[in-house]
């Protein structure tokens, strides 16, 4: 069944990288305090990153917290917490598991205690439930908040009224409230220079998702992808570490294009692919290896995937620069993929799917993210319609593990790989795997 | 008409989801209808430019659900799916035009759903500003009410003048006071403003031309104080959570009869949204943007900048004497949900009494809300709290 190598992994230097980037952050919020360095509470989809360490300031992103304490076998008791403080079964969990996790000390992943927010930057980006979640943590912390609108691109579009709209928020709300915060004025230049290294790590990065048209795949673009992502999306883009991560990155990924090598999985070099596939949705994070183990042990490698892009969406050619800053920020926050409009998310999936010449899609449905899941059952619909691929539909959370039936998933995911075999084979198939 | 024939037009309106009134309107004028779901959109504009706005508050507790779950997975809430169920089955071919406001994500992505189903349709999302300075969040709800008007006029209505608007803005003022009137009363004698009559009389106007609903108001008004209708002993409560998808008619009429007088409520917000008159000026536009920034009621789906969470429910607790709140929130939905805890603490901090419960537009079953609702007047009755 396996089709992967049964030699132990081998950390590649890029792995090595991104974990010391990670530990060298940890340690760095650890010490904020005693350092004077103002910490900001930030969302991942629409991050001010280059603009946080411009003003020197340090900045945690809860869903990654969230994620983190999932994979850490954790979020389970932290989202009881929160249910037995008056919290609804119904909603996001990582709202549930950040506020569960702050009210048992609020310990990051490396162990340190994560210091309390001088400031939560609310960059409302595609997901209406950012908004309440720092609602909540404003209660929680009693610490000023400063809201950035980014509005929707319901008409497939950003126009210049919505550009002009952040950008105008950022210079006359959010950039002199975090000057207050932080006690610094902002340098424009030095702005530039943060989004200018962003730039070139994002080049790297498109580089290595382009790497999935080749065949074999040298990466697998989701459940991989969600470790390439991790710098980027997290506290490192603009800095130099990220752009050495990324280059880092890339030269492996080249090398493995050039040996004709297949995704590094956690039990090693995937040896066949027999399915590509392009996933939409997030992942589940509390069995994310035994997810991804249904995948690799049928030989199916992810060559596109859209949560990947959830944090900065640049494969329609959108960089950061330095030359015009604001713009440049506002454009990125419009940009990010949940900002976009179904029709265009459909667009997107087809686009990957042609452009990758994937065998079909994949959505993971996420019980308490309605941003992502909200019309998916159409786009399964829209989707198969338009590429004639296969298309499967599976449910799990985000960091609930209450959520995640491994029996049930398998059973469907085994049913679709037969699906994509027989629409290979030219028989008739059943429509979907609903 | 008497306060009975009033509220069964009301009721027959509210059961009508042919939506014959708004087929009648526009065979009788020639003119077009544009829905819009919760919570709230800038009516005027669509009046402005001679159209019927038309609320669409989901199919209700009797409709039959044919297509409409296999578009939706069961951790979504009822609303979209009853609201695809009515697009899909033709009964909002009516309509000419849907606007979707912003209010949380299964709004904005049903708006993108209604795009790809129905082509021929105009859509909108209207982003409503999460920025309440008048020179930017302001200035991007006036785009986006421009906007509106220019398209509107594109699809047949009539050119949006400063005059057409400052005209709707004074009829939708009217229509304001009428309704502030009639929640005036409800508060002061409850017991002759039935809650569930004067949430059919809100219904009907989220159908009815404004005009003629701000009459039916008055008439109800002046009726409604000549009947003899029996103080009962009961609790003064608030209900909270209900702004989008709408509890059945018959859990509004079971929490009455388990012993509380509604005083105040968030259901069909969108008609009372704006607390007072909007002014008139040369630029109505400017004075539709003040009264969405300033003189919104806070709402979930409203990021509130300026004042402490659950400060506007307790005032209305304090303010109206209610004995204690009912959180009454549709299952799944994420701004009511979210905002409890907040509100809850908000009320604990002030020994206000609350209990919660969770609903479905199609829940079928109320004599466990009745038993949690009565047994909470019980225990205010007997004890001053729950």
């Amino acid at each position: 069944m396996s089709e992967v190598n049964d030699k132990s992994v081998e950390k590649e230097e890029s792995m090595l990288l991104q974990k010391q980037m990670i530990a060298d952050h940890f340690k760095a919020l650890s010490k904020a305090k005693e350092n004077n360095k103002k910490v900001v509470y930030t969302f991942v989809p629409g991050n001010l990153n280059e603009l946080i360490w411009a003003l020197d300031m340090l900045p945690v992103h809860p869903e990654i917290n969230a994620l983190q304490s999932a994979m850490r076998k954790k979020s389970g008791g932290y989202i009881l917490e929160a249910e037995k403080a008056g919290h609804s079964e119904d909603v996001c969990t990582y709202v549930k598991c950040d506020i569960g996790m702050m009210r048992r000390g609020n310990v990051g992943p490396t162990g340190d205690p994560l210091p309390e927010p001088d400031l939560l930057l609310l960059s409302y980006t595609g997901c209406f439930t950012f908004m309440k979640w720092f609602e909540l943590l404003k209660e929680e912390y009693n610490c000023p908040v400063v809201m950035l609108h980014v509005p929707y691109q319901a008409e497939g579009k950003v126009t210049p009224q919505m550009r002009d709209y952040v950008v105008k928020q950022l210079k006359e709300v959010v950039i002199p409230k975090m000057e207050e915060i932080s006690g610094n004025k902002l340098d424009l230049d030095r702005l530039g220079t943060f989004l200018e290294s962003s730039g070139r790590a994002e080049n790297d990065l498109v580089a290595v998702w382009e790497s999935a048209k080749n065949k074999p795949s040298p990466i697998d673009a989701y459940f991989g992808g969600v470790y390439y992502i991790g710098p980027i999306f997290s506290a490192f883009r603009g800095l130099p570490e990220a752009e050495i991560y990324y280059q880092t990155l890339r030269r492996e990924v080249e090398e493995r294009v050039r040996l004709g090598l297949g995704p590094v999985t956690p039990d090693g070099v995937m040896k066949q692919e027999k399915y590509r596939l392009v996933v939409e949705g997030p992942p589940n994070w509390t069995s994310f290896r035994e997810f991804w183990k249904m995948f690799y042990d049928e030989g199916a490698v992810v060559v596109g995937s859209t949560y990947t892009k959830v944090g900065g969406y640049y494969s329609e050619g959108f960089r950061h620069s330095g030359k015009y800053p604001l713009e440049s920020l506002a454009e990125y926050c419009l940009g990010c993929y949940t900002n976009h409009n179904l029709s265009d998310r459909v667009g997107i999936l087809e686009k990957y799917i042609k452009d990758y010449d994937a065998d079909g899609f994949v959505i993971n449905s996420i019980k308490s993210c309605n941003s992502f899941s909200a019309g998916q059952l159409m786009m399964l619909r829209e989707l198969e319609n338009r590429t004639g691929r296969a298309g499967g539909f599976i449910e799990s959370d985000l960091v609930d593990p209450r959520y995640f039936s491994a029996a049930n998933i398998k059973n469907r995911l085994e049913s679709y790989f037969q699906m994509v075999e027989a629409k290979r084979g030219g028989r008739r198939a059943p429509e979907s795997t609903l | 008409m008497s306060v009975k024939q009033i509220i069964d037009e009301c009721e027959r309106l509210f059961n009508d989801l042919d939506f014959s009134y708004v087929k009648e309107w526009k065979k009788r004028t020639g003119k077009k209808a544009v829905g819009f779901m919760p919570v709230y959109v800038p009516r005027e504009v669509i009046h402005a430019a001679g159209m019927l706005p038309v609320g669409i508050m989901g199919g209700g507790a009797d409709l039959e659900i044919i297509k409409g779950d296999a578009y939706f997975q069961s951790y979504i809430c009822h609303i979209p799916r009853s609201t695809i169920e009515l697009g899909v089955s033709g009964k909002l071919n009516v309509l000419d035009g849907m606007l979707f406001p912003a209010i949380c994500d299964v709004i904005r992505n049903l708006s993108g759903m209604w795009q790809m189903l129905f082509k021929d349709k105009y859509v909108k999302y209207l982003d409503l500003p999460q920025n309440f300075d008048k020179t930017i969040g302001g200035e991007f709800y006036k785009f986006e009410m421009r906007t509106l008007a220019e398209d509107l006029a594109h699809l047949g209505g009539e050119p949006v003048t400063a005059d057409h608007l400052n005209r709707s803005i004074q009829l939708y003022n009217d229509n304001r006071r009428a309704i502030a009137d009639l929640y005036k009363l409800r508060a002061e004698q409850p017991h002759l403003v039935m809650t569930s009559e004067a949430y059919l009389l809100l219904r009907a106007g989220i159908v009815m031309d404004v005009e003629e609903h701000t009459q039916l108001v008055r008439r109800y008004l002046h009726d409604v104080t000549k009947e003899k209708r029996h103080k009962m002993d009961n609790i003064r409560v608030v209900v909270s959570g209900a702004f989008c998808e709408q509890p059945p008619l018959a859990l509004i009429k079971g929490l009455e009869q388990s012993g509380c007088y509604i005083v105040e409520d968030d259901w069909v917000l969108g008609a009372r949204y704006i607390e007072g008159d909007v002014q008139l000026a040369a630029d109505p536009y400017e004075s539709l943007a003040q009264a969405y920034l300033f003189h919104a009621v806070a709402n979930a789906s409203k990021y509130e900048d300026q004042h402490e969470k659950g400060a506007f429910l307790v005032d209305q607790v304090r303010r109206l004497k209610a004995e204690g709140v009912i959180f009454c929130a549709p299952s799944f939905c994420d701004p009511a949900l979210l905002e409890r805890p907040m509100l809850a603490d908000a009320l604990t901090r002030e020994k206000i009494p609350y209990t919660s419960f969770n609903y479905s537009e199609n829940t079928g079953q109320f004599s466990v809300f009745k038993e949690q609702t009565g047994t909470f007047a019980d225990s205010i009755k007997l004890w001053g709290h729950s």
